[in-house]
């Protein structure tokens, strides 16, 4: 399958024995080489060589390829989570470069296969793509083009609408159905004890509970739920074809969604093996200079963005170092000796060891929550910048830490999405849909909104309704097949 | 190969051709790049696919480097990277408006316009012939860096007859270059005229202009440095620049000849017909105020326009007020002749098959 030349196999060898010996665990990593067309056209299929049919993919390839004749970017880079794994070299690229991109890809693999995250993703994708086309391909035989991609590009509206957490979390209704008058006392062996074991009070308030939870039951669905897609899949009437390409977006979605929630910390990681692998052992004096000339593009800020190969490589490099110098636990949260703490080291060597924990068990989220400091935030000079109503641009707004913190944490959670739940699917007793929206202070785009709930419409194929914050109003819009209103509540 | 299709599918979508629906969710941004030495804007159709998603001036993000608050952040950084183009000269690309005109031709199917006349001006060209030590990989030249690596190996005496393996280094690769060369090239003038008496309203101004806009550009992609010129006429002509011809209103009479012997005589003192590719352009209501006056433009087309443009085009556009005589007299003194073109725009409906009818002749 490889198609490497003798000597880049021969790095390949080199590479993969190094980044063994420092401990990474990576599936089986295929390296292939293609050419920058193709590397075009499989970025625009999000890494994959097959995908279904769909003009997205040839907006996206459109984009690639113009910025890469126009010599603005390149793709150095694109690595699969599947195992084995597959990873792509660009003909045509310095020797130097494609040792970079192997150490680098290295880096992932060890990532996809170990951190948490991924443990619930498909990791025989690349066989599913492929599935995916062909069905795809079949409906769009059996049904038309136009049919077909005019659902593809409904469902797509609402592809962000998964609740990007349910894989981890076990299904809650393990109990039994509950009943009102059923027995909801503990059991007891001996008489004397009942009332001791189940008092009055703690028998009303249990009978209170499965009361609600009965309720509860009643509603459809019992608990708002966060997989809108699922939702739609199970409940919306759809025809057989309709269903599959609905659940076909809906796993390709759970599939890049761990991809978007450890950003940060899968590029971090990379880019820090990288780093490591090449300048301790892979680089040959001749090489140095354009290895630092490649790293410092991949790693340069700018003032309107955030960098995660930056942001990542310096957090982890951080926690190493704390850990190494046993700057963490509560003797050094609790001392707040400036001197002390700068020179602070207890020679414990645990950085290594933590690393790798960090990157089986963290996301993107928690990462930040947990390791970013205040202190490395003023070396890397982070800040807050807004939109300003009244100069009618952006500006820079705070160094203040909280803020810094809070801003990114707010962008990660639910990969900066806004968080939307089925509150019922028989609103008003009507079979009306009703959506709401989980509002944090910011609003939802309104002219995108109106022509997303347009697009659950044409799914559920009753009336829809979403709940928000507009303007700082509680809102009520609905859309119910000619008409898109919007009521104050 | 499939991301073709996929591809064609997305051109197809952002020209409207299929999917109208979509339009609303097409935004043309650009991006900035390089075209040999020029910065060009580049421009990025897009579609948006509609999400529930936070609308970006509320939300703000986080950068880093250095400033103080306040500071303005220059551009929009929800709108991707702003890059670090200088601020030299920026040109327009014209592969915008190249693009438009292939896709008219595209529509249209019009042909290819054979300039005819002495290959006299100048054009710039860039030629990728010489070589350089540097320059982007996909510009290397295999030959010549082997070349290069093969002297540097037999004069350091390292080379091997054995075991022939030759290992570039960085000094060895030589690139492509372009050089600019000039190219001999036609020279093309536009001449419209059109008719501002008190008949012709806004609207019918309208439909001249979107014509004279598709004309151009077509007409551009052909000849580089092609010439516009504009008369306007009611019952006398005058020259005048793009802006004022298609706003002016004039409520005199009409004397089509006004017009007629001006762009005569600015043709005979500025480009000679031997080296000119010349477009005369009409545009009236077809009202004329006297049919010895028609007589008189008729004895004009016959005599110089004829003979020494490439082609003459009248384009008749309805109003309430004109006859529409004009365009019957023209129809009755030269049927079936193919160096004058003659059209009739109704509204703005007809406006391409009126470009078909001018252009569709590869004149």
């Amino acid at each position: 399958m490889a198609n490497l030349t003798p000597e880049l196999e021969s790095e390949r060898k080199r590479i993969v024995e190094y980044a063994r010996n420092e401990g990474l665990d990576f599936f089986e990593t295929i390296f292939e080489i293609i050419t920058y067309d193709q590397i075009n056209q499989f970025a625009a299929f999000g890494g994959f060589p097959v995908r279904y049919p769909h003009w997205r993919f040839g907006m996206e390839y459109d984009h690639l390829s113009k910025s890469y004749e126009y010599g603005l970017s390149k793709i150095y880079e694109m690595v699969i989570n599947n195992d084995p794994c597959y990873a792509y070299l660009m003909e045509g690229n310095a020797m130097m470069d494609q040792k970079l991109v192997m150490a680098h890809v290295f880096g992932h693999s060890d990532f996809f296969k170990n951190n948490i995250w991924f443990s619930k993703t498909n990791r025989k994708m690349m066989d599913e793509m492929a599935n995916h086309a062909t069905r795809i391909r079949r409906y769009i035989d059996r049904h038309g083009y136009d049919q077909v991609e005019k659902f593809i590009d409904r469902v797509l509206s609402l592809e962000n609408l998964i609740d990007r957490h349910s894989v981890y979390s076990t299904p809650s209704e393990k109990s039994g159905s509950p009943s009102a008058d059923g027995n909801v006392m503990l059991r007891y062996s001996k008489e004397y004890m009942r009332d001791f074991i189940n008092p009055p009070s703690f028998v009303e308030e249990q009978k209170k509970k499965m009361r609600e939870l009965l309720q509860k039951k009643q509603k459809f669905p019992a608990e708002p739920e966060k997989d809108i897609l699922k939702f739609l899949l199970h409940f919306a009437p759809l025809e057989d074809w309709q269903q599959d390409v609905l659940s076909i977006i809906r796993d390709e979605a759970y599939y890049f969604a761990p991809q978007g929630m450890t950003k940060t910390m899968n590029e971090g990681w990379a880019s820090y093996w990288h780093t490591k692998l090449m300048t301790t052992k892979i680089l040959n004096d001749s090489e140095v200079v354009d290895y630092a000339d490649h790293h410092s593009g991949t790693v340069a800020t700018s003032p309107q963005s955030y960098n995660p190969y930056k942001v990542g490589i310096e957090l982890f490099r951080e926690i190493e170092d704390r850990w190494n110098k046993g700057q963490f636990g509560r003797e050094w949260e609790e001392c707040d000796d400036v001197r002390e703490k700068q020179k602070w080291n207890k020679n414990l060597g645990l950085g290594r060891q933590k690393i790798f924990e960090v990157r089986k068990i963290y996301n993107d989220v928690t990462f930040i929550d947990e390791f970013l400091t205040e202190d490395f935030c003023v070396r890397n000079r982070f800040f807050v910048y807004k939109f300003n109503k009244r100069t009618n641009q952006f500006e820079l707004d705070t160094r203040d830490f909280k803020a810094i913190k809070a801003k990114l944490l707010f962008h990660m959670t639910n990969f900066g999405q806004p968080i939307i739940r089925v509150e019922d699917g028989n609103f008003e007793n009507r079979g009306e849909l009703l959506l709401s929206h989980l509002w944090e202070g910011i609003d939802l785009q309104p002219d995108f909104m109106s022509e997303t709930l347009k697009n659950v419409f044409h799914i559920w194929s009753r009336p829809v309704n979403i709940l928000t914050v507009m303007d700082q109003d509680k809102m009520l819009f609905r859309f119910d097949g000619k008409e898109y209103t919007s009521n104050k509540i | 190969m499939s991301i073709k299709e996929d591809h064609n599918r997305f051109k197809d979508i952002v020209k409207g051709k299929i999917k109208e629906d979509f339009k609303k969710y097409v935004s043309h941004g650009e991006m900035i790049g390089k075209r040999e030495k020029d910065f060009v804007k580049i421009p990025l159709p897009q579609i948006d696919i509609p999400n529930f998603r936070y609308g970006p001036k509320q939300s703000g993000g986080v950068g880093q480097g250095d400033g103080q608050p306040g500071d303005a952040m220059g551009g929009d950084p929800s709108q991707g990277q702003p890059g670090d183009q200088p601020g030299e000269h920026l040109l327009e690309a014209e592969i915008s408006i190249e693009e438009l005109a292939d896709l008219l031709g595209e529509k249209l199917s019009l042909p290819r316009i054979m300039p005819k006349g002495v290959k006299q001006v100048d054009t710039t060209k860039t030629k990728y012939s010489g070589l350089a030590p540097v320059g982007p990989e996909g510009l290397r030249h295999f030959r010549s860096s082997y070349k290069k690596a093969l002297k540097r190996y037999l004069s350091s005496g390292i080379y091997n007859p054995d075991e022939p393996m030759i290992v570039p280094i960085r000094k060895d690769f030589q690139y492509r270059t372009f050089k600019t060369v000039s190219k001999p090239m036609t020279k093309a003038v536009v001449i419209y005229m059109m008719d501002v008496s008190g008949s012709m309203g806004d609207e019918q101004k309208e439909i001249v202009r979107l014509e004279s806009f598709w004309i151009n550009a077509w007409l551009k992609k052909h000849y580089k440095g092609l010439e516009t010129r504009f008369l306007i006429h009611d019952a006398s002509a005058k020259e005048v620049d793009e802006d004022t011809f298609f706003r002016t209103s004039e409520s005199g009479g009409t004397l089509i000849s006004s017009a007629y012997k001006l762009c005569q005589k600015m043709i005979e003192e500025e480009y000679p017909v031997n080296e000119w590719n010349i477009y005369p352009f009409h545009f009236s209501d077809g009202d004329n105020w006297s049919g010895e006056d028609t007589r008189l433009c008729v004895r004009l087309l016959k005599e110089f326009f004829l003979p020494y443009c490439n082609v003459f085009c009248y384009g008749q556009v309805e109003s309430k007020y004109g006859s529409g005589q004009f365009l019957k007299d023209l129809q009755k003194e030269f049927p079936g002749d193919e160096r004058i073109i003659l059209s009739q725009i109704e509204s703005r409906d007809r406006i391409l098959d009126s470009i078909k009818d001018f252009l569709g002749k590869g004149k």
